[in-house]
């Protein structure tokens, strides 16, 4: 937690002012019970109501005074945590965007969400906390021993036996109590998965009949979660009490004492009050400062989960002299490439040789996990080859900005992601300067042209998050009409017809053979209708290159092949 | 993927058990629509605990009214004090402090600070219980709800936002009930408890006191409306960063493939301005109105001070009351603010309750008939009857149909888009009604079935495979728990799962972990067919899909679905060619109506979409099958 305060450097002076008016309010606060003394020993006692009304006097500047300064402080408290979180939210956010695949897959997404939102939020609440309300909790517990110090030493050795009372038992609740907070938490979340998974399975869990059993499953989550809960909250019931009584007690025994030590003139009436007042700020400062204690841990795993994510650096640089291709052609090399993804014991792809030229379309097929995304993300250099070299026009992709590689590249994942906004911003996504025809001409392209101007809006229909509100293949079809109006010297359709029918598929890929005529083409796909017209089809199987040839060629030599045919389609039909 | 995202996003930021809640002054809270008829609902499930509830709000008297009578009698020790040292300062012959009687007064005091705390803590301690077990019951109904509830509930609902009912609103609930509720009674006692007893020590004292009270909720009132504003504005500036940074980092391929992390940094620094400005001004708005509170306790404080201390020397109250009534006009601003901290809790509390209560009157499942049938040796004979059907009565997605399986025969699904396969199920399994016509099973209309009954009669393999969070032995014999192990072997041996499942390291007793990601999804759906296998159905559902497994495994699929397939009545979404062929009866899909219905010759004679499909798809392979 401490690590991220390097982010308040700026912030210093501020923080500083902020503090000093802290300690002023708390001096405000501690002097009044001060004046309040002299009233009653010196006014009451003399009967000097002058002296009453002008202390009275003093007493309301110096409250108006704590009051000025505490309203600064909030206002400097505010904009300092506020910016704190504001200035930790941009360097996370942007060191986020630096991230290759790599460190992507290794936090994981949703993790990354919450570290750049939730987790700042939190840290940045307590912040607040800490410099408004957890800064004051010392300086009032050290100014009241003070205070109490001045006005009586021998009844402050009282507060030296209070305070560890104190300290002791918030401390036993403390250990018994957060260690139960936790189970709970765990038992929450059982429950959330027991939910969940009815949720999900809903359809086989009544298909099965299991709704009993299942019932039985959540009652028992339940019953656990109450368990633990009611024992929390009975321990916890304890603490307000015993503090109150603890706070109670001491008052009382500083009327004992102090009536004492008043009986044989070693104290004023009006100094006792002002010392009950002093013990209860004490107190209370001590119990606030406990309760810090309680939020800190919360926040500081959100500080560990940021801090982490800040030391993470991108694997991936731009060369300190990159180089431009002079030519733009398209011709990828793939030159003896192993890869592995991190942690993993085989390489994803091992010893991959190829070349892909522009005009040509070159297909891969292959089973889940046999490489063929691996290999179309190390093209735009989304992770870094092991061993070997990618090039492009026989440059090695590590030589050129990662940006002017990624220009050439128009690239449909197997994933689609469209962004909230129009139709036509996600297709301009690809190419911003794109003009209105430009965009309507790709979407045609990649059949898309149809279904939009079908939509109420046209090509201003707004997309949803996600893209929640249109189907998987018109999903597909977008994401193929962003790649395409960039017109780059490369494509790659990373098993993008998935969702498509049939006879859509085969009339988008009529039409991007005309498009594309001077490009390179990639295309990953599952089905054998999709590739089989490929100039060059190359079969994956457990990260090596099985075979290489037209679907003729292969179906004749290359068993891989044939066996991928055969699960689609029955022995007669390509016997 | 969005919906587990969100999902995070709500339970990421949940009140939770801690003490800290309702500290942030100010904050907008949700309002329940009807909000008495909800309280009423929500008080009838504590009726059960009326007697502990009693005890509660009486130990709460009890112990709130020692503590209110206690400075007073403080004071009275402090007067005795004060006359003790006055008497000798005038020198009377035999002035001494009266330190019997302080003892007796202190005395008095430690057995009621006691009494107090006891009845304090009995007081938290029963609220425990009844607070957490309500809670228990009304999470049990709910869940018990859920399983009444018919399909169409779950397909219209997100799953977060049911999640978050049954978990968020509920620990919402549950700490409110624990908390607030004893802090209503106390702040209110404490209130009137204060004013009674500022009256007894003086009435312009208490007249000066309550100069202060306007002015504390006036400024409570006025500043919260004016942070209200920047809350709201923070709130909507924070929802669109959400959005923002999930978009972006859920799409961080594209973002990076087409080179846009400026712009997409600018934008966000966009937003994270705006955020700042609304967030500052929220805090800071809100940050006031502790100083400017502390500000009028102490200004009544020192009106106290004076007044009181020219009293004294006045001779109209003992000096004792003047520092009790200090004592209790600096607790006196304090239960106000509490109070009004409290009402927001409860309006988001009843909020809460609201949306839990929206969930249990939702309509539930048609029940079973009285006399609902059960089958014995079911035959899996399957007619559709004028059958029509829609999601909405906008749509008709099934319009007057009429088949007839028998056993043994098999119905292929052909069509572009999966939407047809999901309506089969749901009507076959009654998880939807249809809304005319009749479904009967071995010549009984399924409505005369009993749900469980039917049900049994079949059996699903579909491509998105549900398994639950335990062994690969329970999974299997999810169909049928009395199953025996030998059984669930021979089971997994039948749907060729067997080999892999010894492989793992626990062989049958290996965890699924929470998404079943720690085997592949060719296995998991081998699992499926294992599990179907063990239940023995008479009518089948299956997914004939081939993408994301891999050759090997999609062969075993295969292997292991045909076998299964033998002897039952089959209901196939088909996509491979041979099956599609030798099925007895196509239904043609698209999306996700039926649009045509024959045997394979005969749709092609039509020359309707199905010919055009088979043409397209499969043409191309023609020549090499015409050739051999």
């Amino acid at each position: 937690m401490l690590k991220l305060f390097r982010y308040l450097k700026s912030y210093r002076l501020v923080v500083a002012v902020t503090l000093g008016l802290v300690l002023l309010q708390t001096l405000a606060e501690l002097y009044l019970p001060t004046l309040m003394a002299e009233i009653v020993d010196k006014g009451i006692v003399n009967g000097d109501i002058g002296l009453i009304l002008q202390t009275g006097g003093r007493m309301l500047l110096v409250a108006a005074g704590g009051m000025v300064s505490m309203i600064v402080a909030s206002y400097l408290s505010a904009r300092t945590a506020v910016g704190f979180g504001r200035d930790l939210r941009s360097h996370v956010f942007s060191r986020v965007e630096s991230f290759s695949l790599n460190e992507f897959n290794q936090i994981g997404t949703a993790s990354l969400i919450t570290r750049t939102t939730n987790d700042i939020t939190q840290v940045q609440t307590v912040l607040l906390m800490i410099i408004r309300m957890a800064a004051m909790a010392p300086l009032m517990c050290i100014g009241g021993v003070i205070m109490a110090v001045s006005k009586d030493p021998r009844l402050s050795l009282l507060l030296v036996v209070v305070i560890p009372v104190l300290g002791v038992t918030i401390g036993v609740i403390a250990v018994k109590g957060i260690p139960l907070f936790k189970e709970m938490q765990v038992k929450l979340d059982k429950i959330n998965l027991v939910v969940r998974e009815a949720l999900t399975g809903i359809r086989v869990i009544r298909a099965f009949n299991r709704t009993e059993q299942e019932k039985q499953r959540f009652m028992e989550a339940n019953y656990n979660f109450t368990d633990t809960a009611i024992r929390v909250n009975r321990i916890m019931a304890a603490l307000m009490p015993v503090l109150m009584l603890v706070m109670n007690l001491t008052t009382i025994s500083i009327v004992w004492f102090g009536g004492i030590r008043i009986d044989s003139g070693h104290m004023q009436v009006g100094d006792m009050m002002a010392f009950i007042q002093y013990a209860m700020q004490i107190m209370f400062s001590l119990i606030i400062f406990s309760m810090m204690f309680i939020m800190i841990p919360r926040a500081s795993a959100s500080a560990m989960r940021i801090n982490e994510l800040l030391d993470t650096v991108a694997e991936i640089k731009d060369p300190a002299v990159a180089v431009n291709p002079d030519q733009e052609k398209g011709l990828i090399e793939f030159r003896d490439v192993t890869f592995s993804y991190p942690g993993a014991e085989r390489p994803a792809v091992s010893n991959i040789s190829f070349f892909a030229g522009p005009g040509e379309v070159t297909a891969f097929i292959g089973g889940t996990g046999s490489g063929k995304s691996t290999l179309m993300n190390l093209i735009p250099r989304f992770y870094d080859v092991d061993s070997g070299a990618i090039l492009i026009d026989s440059i090695d992709v590590r030589q050129m900005k990662q940006e002017s590689l990624r220009a050439k590249i128009g690239y449909v994942p197997q994933k689609i992601a469209l962004f909230s906004g129009s139709i036509s911003e996600n297709i301009r996504y690809g190419k911003e300067e794109a003009g209105e025809a430009a965009v309507v001409l790709a979407a045609a392209i990649a059949q898309a042209d149809e279904f939009i101007t079908a939509m109420q809006d046209g090509y201003a229909a707004i997309i949803a998050q996600g893209g929640a509100n249109i189907s998987g293949g018109q999903k597909q079809r977008l994401a193929i009409a962003r790649a395409l109006i960039r017109k780059p010297e490369i494509y790659i359709f990373d098993d993008s017809f998935s969702s498509l029918d049939f006879k859509t598929e085969a009339r988008l890929r009529a039409a991007l053979r005309e498009d594309t005529t001077r490009s390179t083409v990639l295309i990953v796909a599952q089905r054998v209708s999709t590739v089989m017209h490929a100039d060059r089809i190359i079969v994956m199987e457990e990260g090596k290159i099985a075979g290489t040839g037209t679907h003729k060629e292969l179906l004749e030599r290359c068993t891989v092949y044939q066996e991928i045919v055969a699960s689609q389609f029955s022995e007669e039909e390509i016997a | 993927m969005r919906g587990s995202r969100s999902e995070q996003r709500e339970h990421g930021t949940g009140p939770g058990p801690g003490p800290f809640r309702g500290m942030q002054m100010g904050m907008p809270v949700q309002k329940a629509k009807d909000f008495q008829g909800t309280l009423k609902r929500l008080l009838a499930y504590l009726k059960p605990h009326r007697i502990q509830l009693l005890v509660v709000c009486a130990a709460a008297i009890i112990s709130t009214l020692f503590s209110i009578v206690s400075p007073k009698i403080l004071g009275q020790a402090t007067t005795i004090i004060f006359e003790g040292i006055l008497a000798k300062r005038s020198g009377l012959p035999d002035a001494a402090t009266d330190f019997a009687r302080i003892g007796q007064i202190l005395l008095l005091l430690t057995g009621l600070y006691l009494l107090s705390a006891l009845f304090g803590y009995l007081q938290q301690f029963i609220m425990a219980g009844v607070a957490q077990k309500t809670v228990y019951d009304m999470r049990n109904d709910v869940n018990s709800k859920l399983a009444r509830l018919p399909l169409k509930f779950f397909d219209c609902k997100s799953h977060g936002d049911i999640l978050s009912r049954v978990t968020n609103d509920m620990d919402n609930i549950g700490t409110t009930l624990q908390q607030s509720l004893t802090q209503l009674i106390t702040a209110v006692i404490t209130l009137a408890g204060i004013v009674v007893m500022m009256l007894t020590i003086s009435g312009w004292m208490t007249l000066i006191a309550f100069v202060t009270l306007p002015a504390a909720l006036l400024v409570t009132v006025k500043v919260a409306k004016r942070s209200q504003k920047y809350f709201a504005a923070q709130q909507k500036e924070l929802g669109e960063m959400n959005g923002h940074v999930e978009e972006m980092f859920g799409g961080h391929l594209i973002v990076k493939a087409f080179g846009r992390e400026d712009k997409s940094i600018a934008r966000f620094a966009q937003v994270n301005n705006r955020l700042y400005d609304a967030g500052w001004r929220a805090q800071f708005i809100s940050g006031m109105i502790m100083p400017l509170l502390s500000f009028i306790t102490n200004f009544g404080y020192v009106l106290i001070c004076v007044v009181g201390a020219i009293f004294v020397t006045r001779g109209r109250i003992p000096i004792g009351d003047v520092q009790a009534f200090i004592q209790y006009a600096r607790q006196f601003t304090h239960p106000i603010v509490q109070t009004a901290n409290i009402a927001n809790i409860i309006q988001s509390t009843v909020a809460s309750a609201e949306r839990v209560f929206e969930l249990l009157d939702e309509t539930e499942e048609v029940r079973d008939r009285e006399d609902a049938r059960v089958l014995r040796n079911p035959k899996g004979e399957v007619t559709f009857e004028n059958v029509t059907f829609g999601y909405s009565s906008a749509v008709t997605v099934i319009d007057n149909m009429n088949i007839k399986v028998k056993t043994g025969q098999t119905i292929a699904i052909v069509g572009p888009t999966g939407a047809g396969k999901t309506t089969l199920v749901n009507l076959l399994m009654r998880f939807y009604e249809v809304n005319g016509g009749k479904i009967t099973v071995d010549g009984v209309d399924i409505r005369d079935f009993e749900r469980g009954g039917l049900r049994g009669l079949f059996g699903m393999v579909l491509q998105d495979t549900w398994l639950f969070n335990g062994t690969i032995r329970d999974n299997i014999a999810y169909g049928r728990a009395s199953a025996s192990e030998a059984e669930v072997v021979r089971a997994a041996e039948a749907a060729r799962a067997d080999h892999f499942i010894r492989t793992l390291p626990d062989g049958y007793a290996t965890m699924l972990n929470e998404e079943a990601s720690n085997i592949s999804q060719g296995q998991k759906q081998l699992l499926t067919i294992a599990r179907t296998v063990l239940a023995d159905p008479a009518i089948l559902i299956l997914d004939e899909a081939t993408s994301n497994v891999d050759t090997r495994t999609e062969l075993l699929i295969q292997k292991a679905m045909a076998a299964l397939m033998k002897g039952r009545t089959n209901f196939v979404i088909a996509h491979r060619l041979s099956t599609i062929r030798n099925a007895d009866l196509i239904l043609v899909m698209n999306e996700g109506r039926v649009i045509e219905k024959g045997t394979h010759t005969q749709l092609l004679a039509m020359d309707g979409f199905y010919a055009d499909l088979y043409r397209s798809q499969f043409s191309v392979l023609l020549p090499y099958s015409e050739a051999g």
